[in-house]
């Protein structure tokens, strides 16, 4: 490792020097990257890392040439998971520090309350969290899963391979989850899922108090029927949920849970070894085992500390910032409508193999992984997907399955097939 | 542990010397679908394993479920250990092993679904094995996936089975398996009507599979057939449901919806119009309506289904469903002791809920019961008590880091936790409060100010990211009393810890000097100072104690939850709640409080269980309105000490 | 609110005057004048503003009448939720008759409806209008609903408070529970109001599309102003007079006040009624300036905070208010935007996004304890001295 940190740092150096020369001709400024991610309140603990990747990643362009032959400057701000502050924290990116692309955000929210700016101002975001789908902005790049790429890839997983009859979705109160368990129910029903064996329950933020909730889910299985889980829960309240499974004794055999929103840092704030077998569902897991995935891991530990891990919204910005810094090389410019052309169909290798490209819908199609929870709070994958390409608006919703986003040919990110007309070119906010 | 695995195969009658590659051959015949098993087709390559008498077999399959067979970089399969970079192979035939680098070979991981069948076919090698574990392992495969071809192995496999337990879990079973299987309608009968005292879901779930039914539907009720129930439309299922079941069986046309009239008509324009209407006035029902009933009249477009024709369509069927078991007799039996059984489970789910209930009504309690020291008793707001829990959890945490034993920690993380917040609780009080006795307002605050500070500078020691607190094994899992009533044991020693403290506290104010000095000072300060009490020493230790209780409910809630430095956050305005409307200055009343918020919250969420925020919302909106119509609270003092 | 009034309120006075001097600073500065002001920066000073006008208000019921609500922040955001409606109505309207002229066949009313319900509520999974939707086409409507609902919610509220007798302590928790719940309820995605995520793009105004952000910004903030400098002035006359030494009594010794004959009640009720309004007003203004409202910004916290900012900047001297919202709003976005230089310690570095919230606890602590006039207090110090 040591070797290996001072070779790659003296190889970086002699491609600095060399590209040093051309930078000072055309660089008056450096290109500027914003990074929008919550350092204080409470997703802090989640973006923080977010913006240590990006840092990394600049850094590493920076070390291999930077771009156009231009140093790049990560320009970081702090809306501290105050919604409102998201909005004004992007107006002063893209007006003040005037920066060429965005990379931020983290909860539903946050993002509905930047895009009115970013729209306004023809901005660039990269979002990289897995959400929910049912938007398209002219102005972002979706490089997190769609529900077509985690939601419903795990629950074939549960009708195919385990064989579940009937569904508990039980989420936290929030938009995610409940687009999400829409979606679902809809797609259950498709596929011969009775109504009524389909239980919905929505818990507040933390949520703490799980006995009933455990309890009657583990009633549904009254009736003979194969009982799953699908969690969106959020957050916290993960821990006393796995806790009261752990407690009443359901195991992954009796009825299996697979989380959307639960990766490694999650289950360090809780004794695994009950809850073996469970499953999570993202498009990468520390655990994937590919030369991509080893380097960047080790160049992770190298720059964030020996104890960090690595979890499926890095591996979107990973993918975001590269395919970015290809696109504007293609397009020789930072300007925002160039850059946006030359993103469609851009390529790049995704760290659990195979490739990534970028959709004119501004969706990434990537592989979905499904992991089992093992002792050691890591995940060992059973199953992945072949890339499977993200969808803006979910087929499985009757006023969505007529939408369609194309920002290539169609120049809409939200155009009705049906009445072959493009409903609006702003995104719903 | 390849020792065992060998000794084990000697135990299943098996020799090494003798053996070729059958089991080797056999699978590599199959190899595409043992490297990567589905739950669907998996079934072929077990059919022809157990079919093909190879003493081995057992042992792979145990192996391949437990995810250590590898497959070799030529294809073959391995039984393997990971050791470092190399793995220590044993040939699946003779045993031998041998250790490989494990470049190149590739570990198969065959998912839930597929180890839950490999799980049924190994029940016939695990059965009678002389391996306890084995022949529960057994049992509890059979009870995942039954099956009637497993009915007679189980039978045979009582009379021998020598652990009473399992012994008893067999007989169960085999139970559950006759009321499905049993060939003798007799001996249907019986097994279902023993289930009618059984609560279990699994016996739940013999009786609704005898009872499942499909729909159906015909001009006049069969009568050759087991007839669940007949259905009225409109009573039974709404009129559209039942006319969609006419269309899926070609019965009658579908309706025509707003969407098929809309397309046909912007289908249908001719020369700005459709029909005599102008498309500038189709912006109404009516006039769609009307230009479709023109075009359908023409014959451009099928005849508008209306309700008329919808209701004229189903009266000519009778909708009805059939039970899947053909036989009365045997469903007859089901449904009474289905019946008898679920009278059982609801009263058992009460049960159930009033123990959910006690046990969140303790836990208010136990967050509250220091708060109605220091609020009720002193008259102290005191916003930072949420912190104080916070801390006796991070104490907690703090403590497992040093010492491995879970339990050795709890015995000393509870003392500890009481130590730290009784000093914090001490210092606060010294340092603050003193200052602000005649200003209860600003001690609101001022505590409050506390409160941000300590939260944030949890933050900033600890992270925010959630603190695993993990209670000792003899407090894992639940007292279960049957399937339908149980909760976890975290809960009841929250529930014993909060009795103790109920009882402590009462001791300490009833029955000692110094519970005597607290309440002559909350009385009257002046008149207490004058005898000769310290009042300055009694709030201190009050407020001390106070503190001090919340940092032992801290620990115990960060075993059942979680350890963060937002916990305290979530439980302050539950807690001055459950102190307000159990009537301030009264321990009875802290716990009447408690108790009222957790059955009430309980309730709501029983009436409304998909929704756990609508519960707390109206909880809070009731008690804010209990408040109004009974400000002092449920206990409220009388005279002189209730003055303000 | 005759002359005498406001000569007889020199502060007043003096107050306006530097509003308007303060207004017409930042006019020269920003994008309709010199252009060295950020139009994100006039957006954060309207809002500063509206934060002020709250602050007022709630000297007014806690400084000069001694109930310290701690809902306050609650009416604010149905001030902004009620003009939110309107907003998100309209706008989203606009998008979808542009999108349905397209079709060949013209909508129904029931269409129109369907397709608007869907694009605002789709995102909480639902297409249906819910009920309190109903005036959400009327923007004089939804104005009113500004000022009634949040009245009618104080009225009630202080009427079943205030009649019981619920006091001191009592009455501030309660006024937390209140708060507590109406953020509950709205979390939740029933409640018609799109759950978490709240109303969203209220910066969009519609009818005026073209405008540039800069020149609305700009609107907002005079619009801010002049609401700042009315509410004052309001307030400045409440707390005059003989209303304003009955509320100050109140305030001082309620019992007494009582026996002196006085219907305590009514003037607790009324002072608790329009503050809330005042309130709302203040909300209705900051959220189309902040572009999103959602269920956190009620949180009981904020309405902590509201408490903060007065007792920081002086209780009981309007101006007081304004300095301490003013002032400690700033100084925290300047410290948690990473403004504050970080302090290194040799062994660590104390960074103030990390740190800040322990200094404010601290310092919050210490105002209480030593300074109990707060800013306003040093202020009075330093104008009395030199007369």
């Amino acid at each position: 490792m040591k070797f290996n940190k001072s070779l790659s740092a003296s190889i970086f150096a002699g491609l600095l020097a060399s590209t040093s020369m051309a930078a000072a001709q055309d660089c008056a400024e450096p290109i500027k990257v914003g990074v929008l991610h919550s350092l204080s309140g409470s997703m802090a603990i989640s973006e923080t890392t977010l913006k240590d990747a990006m840092l990394m990643l600049v850094k590493q362009q920076n070390a291999a040439g930077g771009l156009l032959g231009c140093e790049i400057e990560a320009v970081v701000v702090d809306p501290a998971s105050d919604w409102p502050l998201f909005a004004e924290k992007a107006r002063e990116l893209l007006t003040v520090s005037e920066v060429d692309v965005i990379f931020g955000n983290w909860t539903s929210v946050s993002r509905k309350s930047v895009l009115p700016v970013i729209e306004e101002l023809n901005g660039l975001l990269f979002y990289p969290v897995q959400y929910e789908g049912e938007e398209s902005s002219r102005n972002v790049f979706y490089t997190g899963a769609a529900p077509n790429q985690q939601a419903i890839p795990a629950t074939d997983y549960f009708l195919e391979e385990l064989g579940v009859e009937k569904f508990a979705l039980l989420g936290t109160d929030y938009v995610y989850p409940r687009t999400t368990n829409n979606i679902l129910e809809a797609y259950l029903i498709d596929n011969g899922i009775a109504e009524e064996d389909i239980f919905v329950n929505y818990t507040p933020f933390g949520h703490s108090d799980w006995a009933t909730i455990v309890a009657d889910v583990v009633a549904l299985g009254e009736d003979g029927k194969q009982v799953g889980v699908i969690s969106t829960i959020n957050g916290d309240a993960n821990i006393g949920f796995y806790k009261e499974l752990a407690a009443a004794g359901v195991s992954a055999d009796d009825i299996p849970v697979v989380a959307f929103s639960v990766g490694e840092e999650e289950l360090s704030g809780l004794d695994t070894s009950n809850l073996v077998g469970h499953l999570a569902a993202w498009n990468y897991f520390q655990s994937a085992e590919s030369d991509a995935n080893t380097d960047f891991i080790a160049a992770w530990k190298a720059f964030a500390g020996e104890d960090r891990v690595t979890n499926d919204p890095m591996e979107a910005h990973y993918i975001g910032f590269n395919m970015w810094v290809n696109a504007v090389e293609a397009a020789g410019t930072t300007d925002v409508d160039a850059v946006r052309d030359a993103m469609y169909g851009q390529e790049f290798p995704n760290l659990t193999g195979g490739t990534a490209v970028m959709l004119p819908n501004h969706h990434l199609a990537k592989p979905v992984l499904i992991g089992e929870i093992q002792a050691d709070g890591q995940f060992d994958i059973i199953s992945q997907t072949e890339e499977v390409p993200g969808d803006a608006w979910t087929d499985f919703l009757p006023e969505s399955a007529v939408l369609k986003s194309d920002w290539q040919e169609l120049g809409c990110g939200m155009y009705n097939v049906e009445t072959e007309s493009c409903v609006q070119l702003t995104s719903n906010y | 542990m390849p020792r065992v695995l060998i000794l084990l195969a000697l135990l299943l009658g098996f020799s090494p010397a003798v053996q070729a590659q059958e089991l080797q051959n056999l699978l590599q015949t199959h190899a595409e679908e043992v490297a990567k098993p589905g739950r669907r087709t998996v079934g072929t390559v077990l059919d022809d394993l157990a079919s093909s008498g190879i003493p081995q077999v057992a042992t792979f399959l145990e192996e391949w479920q437990d995810k250590s067979v590898w497959q070799s970089p030529e294809g073959l399969f391995f039984i393997a250990d990971e050791d470092g970079d190399s793995l220590i192979l044993t040939d699946i035939d003779s045993g031998v092993e041998t250790t490989a680098p494990s470049d190149g070979f590739t570990q198969l991981k065959p998912n839930g679904g597929v180890r839950r069948v490999i799980g049924t076919a190994l029940v016939q090698f695990q059965l009678m094995d002389p391996d306890l574990n084995r022949r529960t392992t057994a049992v509890a495969s059979i009870a995942r996936r039954p099956e009637a071809s497993q009915l007679s192995p189980l039978l045979g496999s009582i009379d021998g089975e020598e652990d009473s337990t399992l012994k008893a879990r067999k007989i169960q079973l085999a139970n559950f398996l006759s009321a499905s299987f049993a060939e003798d309608t007799a001996d249907r009968i019986a097994a279902i009507n023993s289930l009618s005292t059984d609560v279990s879901v699994e016996a739940r779930a013999v009786l609704n599979q005898i009872l499942t039914t499909s729909p159906a539907l015909a001009e006049e009720l069969p009568t050759d057939v087991n007839i669940a129930r007949v259905l009225n439309p409109g009573a039974d299922m709404s009129l559209d449901a039942a006319y969609e079941l006419l269309v899926a069986d070609d019965l009658a046309a579908p309706r025509t919806d707003a969407d098929t009239i809309k397309a046909a008509l912007a289908s249908n324009i001719i020369n700005g119009r459709v029909g005599d209407v102008p498309v500038a006035q189709l912006g109404t029902t009516a006039n769609r309506n009307r230009a479709y009933a023109q075009l359908a009249h023409s014959g451009t477009v099928p005849p508008m289904v209306t309700e008329t024709d919808r209701d004229a369509a189903l009266a000519k069927y009778t909708f009805f469903e059939i039970y899947n078991e053909a036989d009365p007799a045997i469903t007859d039996a089901a449904k009474a002791a289905l019946a008898s059984v679920e009278t059982r489970v609801a009263v058992g789910q009460s049960a159930d809920l009033a123990l959910d209930a006690l046990s969140l009504a303790s836990i208010y309690f136990l967050a509250a019961i220091g708060l109605a020291i220091t609020f009720g008793v002193m008259g102290v707001i005191n916003m930072a008590h949420g912190e104080f829990i916070m801390m006796g959890a991070y104490t907690g945490y703090v403590v497992q880091l040093f010492i491995p034993s879970y339990t050795l920690s709890i015995i000393i993380a509870l003392p500890l936790a009481f130590a730290v917040t009784f000093a914090a609780g001490v210092a606060m009080e010294r340092l603050v409060i003193r200052h602000l006795y005649h200003r209860p307002l600003e001690t609101l605050l001022a505590t409050f100010g506390i409160s941000i500070a300590l939260q944030q500078l949890a933050k900033n020691i600890f992270g925010t990211q959630a603190r695993p607190l993990t209670s000792p094994a003899w407090l894992d899992g639940a007292w279960v009393f049957n399937d339908v009533v149980q909760i976890s044991y975290i809960r009841i020693a929250i529930f014993v810890l909060a009795v103790i403290f109920l009882f402590l506290i009462l001791f300490v104010l009833k029955r000692t000097r110094l519970g005597l000095e607290v309440r002559a000072v909350t009385q009257n300060p002046g008149m207490a100072a004058s005898m000769g009490i310290n009042p300055d020493r009694i709030n201190m230790l009050t407020f001390g104690l106070g503190s001090g209780i919340a940092g032992i409910a801290g620990v115990a809630i960060g075993l059942y939850a979680k350890v963060t430095s937002e916990m305290g956050a979530d439980y302050i305005v539950q807690s001055f709640m459950t102190v307000v409307v159990g009537g301030v200055g009264n321990v009875w009343g802290t716990l009447a409080g408690a108790s009222l918020i957790g059955f009430l919250q309980k309730g709501i969420e029983w009436l409304n269980p998909s929704n756990t925020l609508a519960a707390q919302t109206y909880m809070i909106l009731f008690i804010i309105l209990f408040i109004q119509f009974r400000p002092k609270g449920i206990v409220a003092l009388k005279g002189r000490a209730a003055a303000d | 609110m005759n002359k005498s009034f406001l000569i007889r309120n020199p502060s007043t006075l003096w107050f306006l005057l530097g509003l308007s001097i303060f207004t017409i600073v930042v006019t020269i500065l920003s994008d309709a004048g010199l252009g060295i002001m950020s139009t994100s920066f006039v957006k954060t000073l309207g809002k500063t503003l509206c934060l002020c006008l709250i602050a007022v208000a709630m000297d007014v019921v806690w400084g000069y009448c001694g109930i310290l609500s701690l809902g306050h922040f609650a009416f604010f955001g149905i001030g902004g939720y009620a003009v939110g409606m309107w907003l998100m109505y309209a706008r989203t309207e606009g998008i979808v008759l542009d999108s349905l002229a397209t079709q060949t066949i013209p909508p129904t009313a029931q269409e129109i409806t369907d397709a608007i319900g869907n694009q605002i509520f789709g995102v909480v999974g639902s297409s249906e209008f819910p009920v309190i939707w109903a005036f959400s086409d009327s923007l004089f409507l939804q104005l009113l609903m500004v000022v009634l609902v949040p009245g009618l919610l104080a009225l009630v509220f202080g009427w079943l408070a205030f009649r019981s007798r619920v006091t001191g302590v009592y009455l501030s928790i309660l006024t937390q529970a209140m708060t507590l719940a109406l953020a509950l309820y709205l979390f939740q995605n029933d409640s018609g109001l799109r759950g978490n995520n709240g109303l969203s793009g209220l910066q969009n105004i519609p009818g005026f599309e073209d405008t540039p952000q800069s020149t609305i910004s700009l609107a907002f903030f005079y619009a801010s102003a002049l609401a700042v400098a009315l509410g004052y002035v309001l307030f400045a006359w409440v707390t005059s007079g003989k209303m304003g030494s009955v509320i100050k009594a109140i305030r001082d010794n309620e019992s007494r006040v009582r026996f002196l004959g006085y219907h305590v009640e009514s003037y607790k009720l009324f002072v608790f009624t329009i503050t809330a309004v005042v309130a709302a007003i203040a909300g209705a203004l900051y959220y189309p300036q902040a572009g999103i409202i959602n269920p956190a910004e009620i949180a009981p916290i904020a309405s902590i905070y509201l408490a903060v900012w007065v007792a920081i900047g002086g209780r009981g001297r309007l101006y007081g208010a304004v300095i301490g919202a003013a002032f400690v709003s700033l100084l925290s976005s300047w410290f948690t935007g990473g403004g504050a230089p970080a302090i290194p310690l040799g062994f660590y570095t104390i960074q103030w996004t990390d740190w800040w919230l322990v200094l404010l606890g601290v310092s919050f602590v210490a105002v209480t304890l030593y300074a109990p006039k707060g800013i306003g207090g040093l202020f009075d110090y330093l104008v009395r001295k030199p007369s």
